[in-house]
């Protein structure tokens, strides 16, 4: 080809980035890996797998898979070293994150080159976002290291975190699951995927370079059932996973009543929403980001594009018209925007799926690209002709394959994005900002992106509702989930408290009583038990103090539905009024004081004293989650873009909330006031001993204008109610202080929609309102953070201020 | 009078459709990501880069809009416009043969007489900038009068200034009515619409003139004069080259688009090749349809040229000035 052919052609040409010092690494290394394990490689004890570039097949190295005994000893060397690194204090372990930071930097070039050598993603990607992110998130988590005394100064480690990371970005989630944990004062047994382990093993050298201190960053390789061993092992305080949801929910049931902290970011479907009034051009070319962005293996991929319907088919012509123009192939050229997908198994799983699809109907188009001819290449897909029950508009691809439909209008747009079980992250174009936050905090995702799509920084908090999973990796909500409050090492153990034996029902003397039966308290009306059985309270001293529903399935079926339906109105109420209806229950439990510390005593024993004690704690609470209902608000970060991520608490939705034996209304009280102060609602299970206190307070609830189904109250034996509360599909999350024999399988049944949890385990809390449950620290669990991303800018002059 | 055939005047215009511009929406950080992240998705290396620095050179409108203009001046630019790159790299190169010219001289229109009689007997077409250049705010009379005194001494291509205040003030008719009015007075030659982007409020405005001056029969709508503050860019072009995307798409017809002032440098022209190829495609990267207006860019294509040519990097004295 001459010059001249060049000239009239055009064409790019390649453009070659040069693997050989990458290639020199791994031929150092003879091709073969050991674990690292307190400080050194350690040679494993199991098997070989070999590690292969997807793009043209090639073996590139050896890498251990980790057996039971090199988890052992990665996990008793994290052990051993994480007093000494708490110890080191914040500036000690900020100096090594800072390290950290700069020599990866220093080593971004080789980096990059592995990790798309490996992983088959394009250098281009590797070299402008997986690396830099990684500097980043380091120096991030450096400053938190810094500040975390003065800033957190409630909280401390965990202790040995055990983390599982997957192979679609390999070095920026081990960066994001490593750096928050030694940041906090953790030690990490990490494991890459097997098909992405070597930027890890590289990683492990920029350890060593740093002289990071023993046993801080272990890191072992293997497969599932390795990772299986590590989240398993019994010597690991927090367990961090990011991967599919089916794994996930394997990893909390494996986990479930060992009383480890967890974290999972998992799958997601994400809605890509244009509207009309969108700039067209530039909702086509985020596209591009969205879901042809590391071949659209991406958990967060904009994968279901829902567009209006008056613009659906310009749109889709400018969008095949975009698909052509994509570059695929070797994904060291520079020129490259989609390079190999991982491994042929799941190049097959991709192309197993579009099959599917399309046998279900869906219309299947691919651009006709220059494929390359050999290794594991997927071209850009669009499906389109598909309903909401299609397997490629609900099921996460992991590859390039955008699902299309259209709407017609706002509402129809936020239910569609909706329909789904994942809740990860959404992208809405449109160019009104009123439209733009409006529908925003009306999706179900952790991340939400104005006018553009996939932007990260190590500030703003990462993470999923739903099914995608919880917790929240970059930020301060990132940093949380590496730490717990202190007062947590000091909480005692819970005892049950004894149950008298029953005295026979006095005689009658004179007149007799006016039966009374408390009801349940569901959807705001007083409601008798479906089955029609009632339980008898007894007082401390076993006489029959009343009698209350023996609740079942059906009535929690029935408070869930109460709830639900009141959510919706609940949480989009503003502050101010959930305040001041909150306000207003204090002032109501206030007025009846003696009378409900009149209960406390014939009830429970207490002196009148610590009734009269306990009821006035009763008020403090909730007039402390009034105050705090317009205190405890988001923050808005400042990521390096000419923009703003709000970062929101909202809701998490229906909150179950059991309530434990001691302090029986004030726990009650405590716990439900923060839920729903923050927007939740509510179905409460009171003490299953002293029920009788929560079914009276239903009277206040009654006039304090809170709306019907915000609280709904269930009694009956926390054996039966609890399962069916953990096994309902629209619950979101489960608080629980009841039994603690029930939490295993809480945690078990919980999996299956990923509900959020917090179990008492087998702990007495100090419900005192001076005590250590802090009202911010039980608002923190009754919200999730939702970062919206909002970028802007128009002028087309140069601006100076606030923002630039 | 210049042959025209090679260039001759195409785009009919339509009728002015408010629709066409009433949905327009742009966002300007998207803009600004597709354009940051070009260079980085897109690259050319060794041979091909010296092809792609011919076709820039081809597609240079080598300017000079300087009150000092001399005749002497001025054949010394045109000189350079038939010659631009020394004939020893081109044959180094092994392109002697393409006859590589840059795309047009541009001049004022006291100039156009003297380019016109010193590239007689080249390809190389004239261009005058006109009706009252840089900030057309001479009376509409003399600057229709321009136009038309340009095409008589010769001028094939007009590049005309509109009124920033239509654009300003959203008067989209009025802006639509002066640029036809400008098309009617240009006759045969190709129009350049010139949009002082860098005077406009935001990217929708950009956007809106871009459509406008299309419909009211631009053949190039082309960003600045090279006099204002800001000059091309590239988040511009993108926004520009969008709409002669959607016009073409709407009508079948194909505007050329010209970036004007600021672009200097090799790698420079790159960039914008590189927009051109992804945003309209091949067809565009064509003297016909994609122009630069510069006059020190010329220099460093040469520069880099010759490092191709004998794998030296040059001194500017030894090639020939403009």
């Amino acid at each position: 080809m001459t010059l001249m052919d060049k000239l009239e052609s055009m064409e790019y040409g390649p453009a070659p980035e040069n693997g050989a010092k990458a290639q020199a690494w791994l031929a150092g290394h003879g091709r073969s890996f050991s674990h690292y394990i307190g400080g050194a490689w350690q040679a494993g004890t199991g098997a070989v797998i070999a590690s292969h570039n997807p793009a043209n097949g090639e073996k590139l190295a050896d890498i251990a898979a980790a057996s039971e005994a090199d988890i052992d000893a990665a996990v008793s060397a994290a052990r051993k070293a994480q007093p000494g690194w708490v110890a080191l204090g914040g500036h000690g372990r900020a100096r090594y994150l800072y390290a950290l930071a700069r020599l990866v930097q220093k080593h971004s070039r080789i980096l990059s080159v592995l990790e798309s050598l490996d992983n088959g993603k394009p250098i281009r990607e590797t070299r402008d976002i997986d690396i830099p992110l990684v500097a980043r998130h380091f120096y991030h988590h450096a400053g938190w290291a810094q500040v975390m005394d003065a800033e957190l100064p409630d909280m401390e480690a965990l202790g040995v975190a055990a983390q599982v990371i997957p192979w679609n970005f390999p070095l920026l989630m081990l960066a994001w699951k490593i750096a928050p944990a030694i940041a906090a004062g953790n030690t990490v047994v990490i494991k890459p995927a097997e098909y992405t382990s070597l930027s890890a093993l590289m990683f492990a050298e920029i350890c060593m370079e740093a002289g990071l201190p023993a046993g801080v960053v272990n890191v072992i390789t293997g497969k599932g059932d390795s990772g299986g061993m590590l989240t398993g092992h019994k010597g690991v305080n927090k367990v961090a996973f990011t991967g599919s949801t089916g794994v996930g929910r394997i990893i909390r049931k494996q986990i479930a009543g060992s009383g480890k902290k967890l974290t999972l970011e998992l799958g997601g479907k994400s809605p890509y929403i244009v509207f009309e009034d969108a700039d067209i051009d530039s909702a086509v070319e985020g596209l591009v980001d969205a879901i042809w962005f590391n071949q659209g293996q991406v958990c967060c991929a904009g994968s279901r594009l829902l567009v209006q319907e008056g613009i659906e088919e310009r749109f889709m012509t400018k969008v095949k018209a975009r698909m052509a123009k994509l570059r695929i192939g070797d994904p060291l050229d520079k020129c490259i925007d989609i390079g190999a997908i991982v491994d042929p198994i799941q190049r097959k799983r991709i192309d197993d799926m579009v099959q599917a699809g399309a046998s279900e109907g869906a219309t299947v188009w691919q651009p006709a690209l220059d494929m390359p001819s050999t290794g594991s290449f997927y071209p850009p897909t669009l499906i389109s002709d598909v309903g909401a029950d299609n397997i490629c508009y609900r099921e996460e691809i992991f590859g390039p394959v955008l699902t299309c439909m259209s709407f017609r209008t706002q509402k129809e747009a936020v239910t569609l994005a909706n329909n789904t079980r994942y809740g990860l992250a959404a992208t809405i174009w449109s160019e009104s900002l009123g439209r733009a936050l409006e529908v925003a905090p009306a999706l179900k995702a952790g991340v939400v992106w104005i006018n553009g799509t996939n932007m990260f920084d190590a500030a703003v908090g990462f993470g999923g509702m739903r099914e995608s999973g919880f917790g929240r990796e970059g930020g301060m909500e990132g940093m949380m989930a590496y730490m717990k409050p202190k007062y947590e090492a000091g909480l005692k153990p819970s005892a049950r408290i004894a149950l008298p034996e029953a005295k026979p029902a006095a005689s009658a003397s004179g007149l007799q009583a006016i039966d009374k039966t408390a009801k349940m308290y569901i959807g705001g009306k007083q409601a008798r038990p479906d089955g029609g059985d009632s339980l008898s309270v007894l007082d401390h001293s076993g006489n029959v103090a009343g009698l209350v529903g023996d609740g079942n399935y059906k009535d929690i079926r029935n408070a869930v539905e109460a709830a639900g339906k009141a959510f919706g109105g609940w949480a989009g109420a503003s502050q101010h009024l959930r305040a001041q209806i909150l306000y207003y229950i204090g002032e109501n439990l206030s007025a009846r004081a003696g009378e409900f510390t009149e209960r406390l005593v014939s009830l429970t024993g207490a002196s009148k004293k610590a009734a009269a004690q306990e009821i006035e704690a009763c008020s403090d609470r909730l007039f402390s989650a009034a105050a705090m209902a317009d205190k405890f608000e988001g923050r808005i970060h400042q990521p390096p873009i000419r923009g703003v991520a709000l970062a929101m608490n909202e809701a998490i939705g229906i909150l179950a909330i059991t309530c434990p034996d001691d302090n029986p209304l004030l726990a009650f009280v405590t716990l439900t006031a923060h839920a729903i102060a923050m927007g939740n609602t509510v179905v409460a299970l009171p003490s299953e001993r002293y029920p009788l206190l929560a079914t009276d307070f239903y009277q206040i609830l009654e006039t304090s204008d809170l709306p019907g189904g915000v609280i709904n109250i269930v009694t009956g034996k926390h054996a039966d109610l609890v399962p069916p509360l953990a096994r309902h599909l629209s619950v979101d999350g489960i608080w629980h202080f009841g039994d603690p024999a029930l939490e295993q399988d809480i945690e078990i049944e919980a999996a299956e929609n990923m509900k959020r949890t917090w179990l008492a385990g087998s702990k007495t809390y100090d419900w005192s309102p001076s005590g250590t449950l802090s009202a911010r620290s039980i608002l923190n669990k009754a919200v999730e953070v939702k970062n919206i991303w909002v970028p802007y800018g128009d002028s087309n002059l140069p601006m100076t201020g606030g923002g630039y | 009078m210049t042959d025209l055939t090679n260039h001759p005047h195409e785009n009919p215009g339509t009728p002015f459709n408010p629709d066409w511009i009433d949905s327009l929406r742009v966002n300007k950080s998207a803009i600004e990501r597709r354009t940051s992240s070009l260079m980085t998705r897109r690259t050319v290396k060794k041979e091909w880069q010296s092809a792609w620095h011919l076709k820039a050179v081809s597609c240079i409108d080598l300017t000079s809009l300087s009150g000092d203009d001399t005749p002497g001046r001025v054949k010394r630019l045109c000189g350079k416009a038939a010659n631009p790159v020394r004939p020893d790299i081109l044959e180094a190169l092994g392109a002697s043969a393409m006859g590589l010219t840059t795309g047009a001289v541009c001049v004022y229109h006291e100039m156009v007489p003297t380019a016109v009689a010193a590239l007689k007997g080249t390809s190389v077409p004239v261009a005058a900038v006109s009706t009252g250049f840089p900030a057309g705010l001479a009376p509409v009379e003399t600057r229709l009068e321009e136009i038309q005194r340009s095409v008589a001494a010769g001028a094939s291509e007009i590049d005309i200034v509109i009124t920033r205040a239509h654009v300003l003030t959203g008067n989209w008719q009025a802006l639509y009515d002066e640029v036809k009015a400008f098309r009617a007075a240009s006759g045969p030659a190709r129009m350049k619409s010139i949009l002082a982007t860098g005077e406009h409020g935001n990217l929708a405005q950009v956007a809106k003139a871009s459509m406008v001056a299309m419909m009211a029969g631009s053949d190039f709508i082309k960003t600045s004069t090279g006099m204002e503050g800001v000059n091309a860019t590239l988040p511009v072009s993108l926004v520009m080259i969008r709409q002669i995307r959607d016009y073409f798409e709407r009508t079948g017809i194909m505007v050329g688009y010209k970036p004007a002032g600021g672009i200097k440098t090799a790698k420079d022209s790159l960039a914008y090749l590189t927009l051109i190829k992804e945003e309209l495609g091949r067809d565009w990267l064509d003297p016909k349809w994609f122009r630069f207006g510069a006059s020190s860019l010329l220099g460093d294509l040469e520069r880099q040229l010759e490092y191709h040519a004998f794998g030296r990097y040059s001194a500017n004295y030894r090639h020939a000035a403009g």
